[in-house]
């Protein structure tokens, strides 16, 4: 039948998480609680050598003296860190891992994700890095990436076969003490990706990293780490989900990307980490600290796909250090239920002719609150900056809210800002009219969403794209009738 | 193949529709006229099925089959189509994909793979060159920025795309210049047949001089008064409506 609001309103909050299972693996948790000895013992568990344990450790002793930051438009009840585990590995990890070692009934599940790793490697020219809880399960290509010079693997193998390289950009970009969760992060990290791409070498495939939290009470706290080298370049993904639980998990990660003198690097997200069901309950909070470096002539861009956490805080950022730097940050955010979701970027304009872009559209459905922050800084040094910000929203019903908190800084007066914001509604006339062309409800807000986002969706490589098309989907559909 | 009986309906508990009474036969051409606010553009909606419209008496049939259980997409899917008034803008959808979900949509409808993207190209094709479309219009955003004859000519477009057996023109050739009112009717013309109806709402006799029509009706204050064939149209456009509201009042 022909769509009225409160239908509308109804059928959104039907849609059930899809990837709510939950493969029973052998897995070693660390006991509850943090302290000194807790990040020792992560440290030692890993094999890691002194430097990186001192560096835990200074992190740690950072984070105890901080406080966990309130100025973000989301209420919920603060985790208790003394409440999580804060190390989980499936026992059958190996550190010599090929494909042919890894589980069969992890690769049961990425294939239940849709993500099969054979496939991906038959298939889609996709190099790999699986991080499931903590541990990095399984990186495909690397031969074909080695021959190049291309380093694409765990943090922890980095930290122990890549040392100059971690220890001189390990938080060079996102500092220890950044925030509170960037530090609990430098402090307790488990594993997460390195990549490095040598001079002048552009990647012939896109590089991609999955996680996901299986484990019941665990955080889970990766790091990542990028460096493109002078005039190379490099597109990676990062895709992520959690089987659905009542209690809340915590998702502490930190991004950190490198771009040297010329180098371009495309950084895109997928996040669907379990957003609660349909009554608030359960859910990933996600506390995220993404930012990246740009020297001279360097190109970075963000581009995420939000669909999923019950509660979200990031901000991919740019240092627009290098004088002709490029930021470019392109995202969809999308909640529903009683989804909360503080998000928006950092463009901060340092070198001259920098230049920023800020495409941001947010979806907002059910009772959830969407929020977009950004800021726009250009220095007193910063001759000839430019920005150019777009905050669109649409909202779905009458009970969710959609909020845009732009700042901007200017002190430098050769600076061109622009802000467009828009903020429109789903109508019952677009329906009706979709509706009179033979295509049901569901599919016509599904081709409604997309249209409104796809000045995002085309920045996304073809694989991805199709994916996130179909997540928006899903995120904003419950089965008609 | 469209039968109306007896048809009242409500907006908003305002009844609009008074006992509508109409038969269209396939290959027949109707005009429906009348003055403002008689109804006409809530005959149409209510003929697509449009819920913010209540029924509260009568039926309407296509081919025999009651359609008061039908929901909108699936009346589409069995034929009716609808040339809106004021079409919508949908952002960021071309036109290109919205016609191709709506065929697909359609066509799985009725157990149909998705049409091949070479048939829908030469489809495509096809019918844009028939309504004399610019292909670079396709690629645009639904409606966003059309003009009035653009917006008007995209319906009749989408018409010759999904090729209904029952095509209602909702005030098509409002905001049409001659050049563009005379495409839209030589291409309403060339896609008429004998297994098709078209029933045309206009105000003026104007588009009546391109498509004409086998049966002209009167709506008046949510009935049908009068009834005739072409002739009734241009008498209306001599006299007006008046001597009907006078006739009709006695």
């Amino acid at each position: 039948m022909a769509y009225t609001e409160e239908e509308l309103k109804k059928e959104l909050e039907t849609k059930e998480y899809e990837y709510g299972f939950y493969t029973d693996i052998e897995s070693e948790t660390f006991p509850n609680g943090l302290n000194e000895e807790i990040v020792i013992a992560i440290s030692k568990k890993k094999g890691e050598p002194e430097w990186m344990t001192l560096w835990r450790l200074e992190a740690f002793k950072y984070w105890k003296e901080m406080e966990e930051p309130e100025w973000a438009n989301v209420h919920y009840q603060k985790p208790d860190f003394q409440a999580i585990s804060y190390y989980s590995a499936p026992k059958k990890a190996d550190p010599n891992k090929t494909l042919d070692d890894v589980d069969p009934e992890l690769l049961e599940m990425y294939k239940k994700l849709g993500i099969s790793v054979d496939e991906q490697k038959k298939l889609q020219n996709v190099a790999v890095d699986i991080v499931m809880d903590s541990v990095s399960v399984a990186t495909t290509f690397k031969k074909t990436l080695a021959e190049k010079g291309i380093i694409f693997c765990s943090i922890s193998e980095a930290i122990k076969e890549h040392p100059e390289l971690v220890k001189k950009y390990i938080g060079s970009v996102v500092p220890k003490r950044d925030n509170f969760y960037a530090a609990l992060n430098s402090a307790v990290f488990s594993d997460g990706s390195f990549c490095y791409i040598p001079k002048g070498v552009r990647c012939p495939m896109e590089l991609s990293t999955y996680f996901r939290i299986n484990q019941a009470g665990t955080g889970q706290f990766e790091r990542t780490l990028v460096i493109a080298d002078e005039d190379s370049y490099v597109s990676y993904l990062e895709g992520c989900t959690a089987p659905s639980r009542d209690e809340n998990q915590l998702h502490a990660a930190v991004v950190e990307l490198v771009a040297l003198d010329g180098a371009e690097i495309k950084y895109s997200t997928v996040q669907n980490w379990f957003p609660g069901n349909k009554e608030g309950k359960g859910g990933v909070f996600n506390f995220v600290t993404k930012r990246a470096l740009c020297e001279k002539n360097a190109k970075v861009s963000w581009t995420q796909v939000e669909t999923g956490s019950a509660v979200t805080w990031k901000y991919p950022s740019c240092i627009l250090k290098g004088d002709n730097s490029i930021g470019e940050f392109y995202s969809i955010a999308v909640t529903n239920n009683y989804q909360q979701a503080d998000t928006g970027t950092k463009m901060v304009h340092i070198g001259k002719n920098t230049k920023s872009t800020i495409i941001s559209k947010g979806i907002s459905a059910g009772k959830s609150q969407n929020s977009y922050r950004g800021l726009v800084q250009v220095n007193s040094r910063a001759d000839g900056a430019r920005n150019f910000s777009q905050c669109d929203s649409l909202l779905m019903g009458n009970e969710c809210g959609a909020h845009t908190f732009p700042y901007i800084e200017a002190k430098n007066k050769s600076a061109m800002i622009e802000h467009e914001a828009t903020t429109s509604k789903i109508g019952e006339d677009q329906i009706f009219y979709c509706n009179q062309r033979g295509i049901d409800t569901e599919k016509a807000i599904a081709l409604i969403v997309n249209g409104f986002s796809k000045e995002v969706l085309n920045k996304l490589p073809m694989e991805f794209a199709v994916e996130a098309q179909k997540l928006l989907e899903i995120s904003l559909e419950g089965s008609v009738g | 193949m469209l039968k109306i009986k007896d048809l009242h309906a409500n907006v908003d508990d305002k009844e609009i529709l008074k006992g509508i009474n109409l038969e269209v036969k396939a290959g027949e051409v109707h005009a429906i006229m009348g003055p403002n606010g008689s109804g006409k553009s809530t005959l149409a909606s209510v003929i697509a099925g449009n819920e913010h419209f209540e029924v509260t008496q009568g039926s309407i049939e296509l081919s025999g089959e009651d359609l008061e259980e039908v929901s909108p997409e699936e009346r589409a899917h069995k034929g009716v189509f609808l040339s809106f008034q004021y079409p919508v803008e949908i952002p960021g959808v071309s036109v290109t994909n919205f016609m191709k979900t709506a065929i697909n949509e359609s066509r799985k409808a009725k157990g149909l793979e998705d049409m091949p993207a070479k048939d829908m190209l030469k489809l495509i094709r096809e019918k844009s060159e028939l309504l004399e479309i610019d292909r670079k219009f396709l690629s645009r955003s639904l409606n966003e920025g059309f003009s009035g004859g653009e917006k008007k000519r995209n319906e009749i477009f989408q018409m010759a795309m999904l090729e209904p057996k029952v095509a209602i023109l909702d005030e098509t050739d409002s905001g049409l210049d001659i050049d563009a009112l005379r495409i839209v009717a030589s291409g309403v013309n060339k896609l008429k047949s004998k297994d098709n109806a078209v029933i045309l709402i206009t105000h003026y006799q104007r588009l009546l001089e391109y498509i004409v029509p086998d049966f002209v009706h009167v709506l008046h204050n949510g009935k049908i008064v009068k009834s005739g064939g072409k002739e009734l149209a241009l008498e209306l456009e001599e006299k007006g409506y008046d001597w009907l509201k006078q006739e009709t009042a006695v």
